[in-house]
């Protein structure tokens, strides 16, 4: 059962990583924009053009 | 679809003109040109993405952003600069969809001096990092508006510390108070249990002192908000809610410290943690910002940043409008704002006034004549000599009136505020009492019950209920295009009882006007001839009678001759036909009516005139029968009173109507108002109402499109739901209500917790357990009640 106190002291540890990470993505800024790069995602790189203009001359 | 053509780049009409290009088709040379650009650095995906997603580009982009080349201006634009990169935020209104936000970031591609790009799209805003040795500011602005994206620069934006940090402390808070939370709550679950093995044993004292050290960043940094307030009231002898929630904060901190160092229990943090965690939501929930809007603004945003200024040798050259002395010569073209005061010296103007006086149609004005700042010319370019420093001309005076200067918030009490006086003394009381009276048989007991007390009174569920309703309400309000600038508005919006309205542009379409022609009936043939010929004016009564007139066809005119501020002379086939002034038509005036006419004659024979007037918003005469049963309505314009007796239709015998109003004076009869005890609430649309908005209790500002200019208010209400105007205000008075049952309900948790904690039988599992439950029972039934509310008012 002793194991307990250094897993529970791990954990905080563990825990207190990720609230660095949360106060980090606030900081750069990525709470300030939330719609923006859901759309930049989907664009596709460059050939797309291409391709269509293919599809369209069949 | 096919019927009608649909212009490749902007998706218009192509009625006008038609240009085939590259197989595909053009409503001008200006969308045209854009997609040749595109075209020839392979960008066409932009079409890809969305459907016509181009805008068409301003025509006159020549000499523009001549000003951009100031170093002086340059400097207060630019975010950074060092040898290389320069970095600009620049505040594009077009961005509409995904397609601009490709464009955008791909702006590399046109010009390789151009570092990168990245969109906010909610911001509009366009940030770009470029090389500033090989591309100039101004070739980068006008390359942006070469492809349509024009972007809007103005003096708003050169304040000294624009970089507005937003405040992200609450987030922080927020996240060190629920990571704490979560940790302290596992941690406590084997006290919820009732585990006695662990109970007994070490692990009990490890737990306690880890909760402690848990609960330390929550105490000493997430609450601090709270703490400060209490102490700021303390210090001001005032009462705010913060002093029993920090009362409450305080005792179960040290109580808590007491028991696990005594270990003599396991303490309350786990409920100080939720307490703490809960209220930070609220908190966040409440403060619904809008990206877009601003209610901030004053003329500045309103205001072009530079101006061009002519020398004495005739050089034409780009001033700061802060730099312009007394005596200088400026020259306004088409479409642009005069900054300040001037007097007329050559050029016909004709002076759109409507945004700074409310005068519903442009004047004409003489060489000698004084004009205004804020008015904006249309026409061809004139020359004007300044009489008057900008900050010191007519409009811009009225920014030194106190009602901009004291601060905005200090000027109402809340109802939280109200309530939690009386809470405050009750339950200190309490507190006293039940010490008082367990001090004579157990001193244990009546510490024990004095801290208790003040642990379950701790408003909790009271300091959630206000921000909850208000938080909910305000996204209500906004997805009905009803955008307030925080709570309090709603809590005053409550309270009001006289609405004051402004004419033009509020009440008033600015864009559409209602013509009708008295007089001998026009055969087919002669409203062709007149059309063709006020197809020639520029003036924006032509236009309006060109609009009205709705001619198919267009001929061919042999002469036309426009004289400014009379009307127009033209011959078709030797007929000759004048259009313009009762004056200028007739050589006398008949009769003294204010009202806009266009007179016509034909071969010197009079036919009739057509009369302009204002068309209403629809749905006003709906709206103000219903704001009548509720409130007192008046009407204050800087406009004549040419329409007085069709607002009476409208707004009955007993309003009161006010003409020819200045900004002041507006801002004064909200004063005179205000001084007789009434509430009231302004609506208005442009800069001379500002004064008003800005005294007004509420000052709502109506706009066609939220994303251009409005003044400083309070709420900024789209035109398209005006007709809203009323089941907004009584939501409004009817979530007061919804508060008001919530604190009902708050409070009989309350005094189930007092019972208990008063007896001295309070534990701190039934602590953990009442206190999240009372607030979310608060959250759950202002959030239900407020939804069905709406729903119920059709919202």
């Amino acid at each position: 059962m002793s194991v307990l106190f250094i897993l529970i002291i791990v954990s905080l540890i563990v825990a207190s990583g990720f609230l660095i990470a949360f106060i980090w993505s606030v900081k750069s800024g990525q709470y300030e924009d939330g719609y923006t790069p859901s759309v930049r995602m989907l664009f596709d790189n460059e050939n797309i053009v291409e391709d269509k203009e293919i599809k369209t001359e069949r | 679809m096919q019927n009608h053509e649909i212009c490749y780049h902007c998706g218009e009409n192509c009625e006008d003109e038609l240009i085939k290009f590259d197989t595909k088709k053009f409503c001008c040379l200006g969308c045209k040109t854009v997609y040749e650009i595109l075209n020839q650095n392979n960008l066409c995906n932009y079409y890809e993405l969305e459907s016509t997603p181009g805008i068409s580009p301003p025509k006159d982009t020549n000499k523009k952003f001549e000003y951009l080349e100031n170093t002086k201006v340059i400097d207060k634009l630019l975010d950074y600069q060092d040898d290389q990169t320069s970095i600009i935020n620049l505040y594009l209104p077009q961005i509409h969809c995904s397609s601009c936000i490709w464009l955008l970031e791909n702006l590399y591609k046109l010009n390789i001096h151009i570092k990168s790009s990245r969109v906010n799209f909610l911001k509009k805003e366009l940030k770009i990092s470029f090389n500033h040795n090989n591309l100039s500011l101004r070739k980068l602005v006008e390359l942006l508006a070469s492809i349509g994206y024009n972007p809007t620069i103005n003096l708003d934006q050169l304040k000294a510390n624009k970089k507005k940090l937003i405040d992200h402390s609450l987030i922080y808070k927020l996240g060190i108070a629920g990571f704490c939370f979560g940790n302290i709550m596992l941690i406590s679950l084997p006290e919820y249990f009732g585990l006695d093995a662990i109970k007994e044993s070490a692990f009990s004292q490890f737990f306690g002192y880890i909760n402690m050290v848990l609960s330390l960043p929550i105490i000493l940094y997430s609450s601090s908000g709270y703490l400060k307030s209490a102490y700021q009231a303390v210090i001001h002898k005032t009462i705010n809610i913060d002093i029993p929630i920090t009362l409450g904060i305080l005792a179960l901190f040290f109580r808590s410290i007491y028991e696990i160092l005594s270990h003599t229990g396991s303490g309350y943090l786990d409920s100080l943690a939720a307490l703490i965690f809960f209220m930070l939501i609220g908190r966040i929930f409440q403060q619904k910002t809008y990206d877009i809007l601003s209610f901030e603004r004053d003329y500045k945003s309103y205001f072009p940043i530079a101006t061009t200024i002519v020398t004495a040798d005739k050089i034409e050259k780009s001033i700061y409008v802060s730099e312009l002395t007394i005596g200088d010569m400026i020259l306004i073209r088409n479409n642009e704002i005069i900054p300040v005061d001037a007097i007329l010296i050559s050029g016909e103007a004709n002076i759109d006034n409507s945004f700074v006086t409310g005068e519903a149609n442009p004047i004409f004005k003489k060489n000698g004549d004084k004009i205004y700042a804020g008015g904006k010319q249309l026409g061809q370019a004139i020359q004007l000599q300044v009489i008057k420093k900008l900050s010191y001309s007519y409009l811009t005076q009225l920014w030194n009136d106190e009602a901009f200067t004291k601060a905005d918030e200090d000027k109402f009490d809340g109802i939280m505020n109200k309530i939690s006086k009386y809470f405050t003394i009750i339950i200190l009381f309490i507190a006293i009492g039940s010490l008082a009276y367990w001090w004579k048989i157990d001193a244990k007991i009546a510490i024990n019950s004095f801290t208790a007390v003040l642990i379950i009174a701790c408003p909790c569920a009271l300091a959630l209920s206000a921000p909850f309703t208000f938080g909910n309400v305000l996204r209500i309000l906004g997805k009905n295009k009803f955008y307030l600038k925080n709570a309090s508005v709603i809590e005053r919006l409550a309270k009001i009882n006289t609405i004051v309205f402004d004419k033009t542009g509020t009440i008033t379409q600015s864009s559409k006007n209602n013509v009708t022609y008295y007089g001998t009936p026009l055969t087919e043939e002669q409203k062709i001839q007149i059309a063709s010929v006020l197809r020639q004016s520029s003036h924006p009564l032509s236009k309006l009678v060109f609009n009205y007139i709705d001619a198919k066809k267009n001929v061919e005119i042999d002469s036309f001759k426009e004289l400014l501020g009379q009307g127009l002379v033209a011959t078709i086939n030797d007929i000759k036909i004048q259009l313009g002034s009762e004056k200028f038509i007739k050589n006398y005036i008949e009769n003294l009516s204010t009202a806009t006419r266009v007179h016509l004659k034909i071969n010197e024979s009079y036919l009739g005139y057509f009369q302009i007037e204002n068309s209403y918003r629809t749905g006003l005469s709906s709206i103000i029968a219903e704001l009548k049963s509720f409130f007192k309505i008046n009407l204050i314009s800087g406009d004549n009173n040419s329409e007085l007796e069709n607002l009476k239709s409208y707004f009955g015998v007993d309003a009161e109507f006010l003409f020819n109003k200045t900004p002041e004076d507006k801002l004064a009869y909200i004063k005179s108002l205000q001084q007789k005890g009434n509430v009231t609430l302004m609506i208005g649309d442009g800069l001379n109402d500002a004064g008003a908005l800005k005294q007004s209790d509420v000052g709502i500002s109506i706009s066609e499109d939220v994303n251009t200019f409005s003044p400083a208010c309070d709420a900024i209400l789209d035109a398209s739901v005006f007709d809203k105007l009323p089941q907004f205000i009584l939501y409004c008075k009817s979530s007061i209500n919804i508060i008001i049952a919530s604190f009902i309900i708050s409070f009989s948790y309350n005094i189930i917790g007092l019972y208990f904690a008063v007896t001295g039988l309070l534990s701190p599992v039934f602590a953990a357990i009442l206190m999240p439950l009372s607030s979310i029972t608060v959250v759950v039934f202002v959030t239900l009640t407020s939804n069905l509310l709406a729903q119920h008012k059709k919202l």
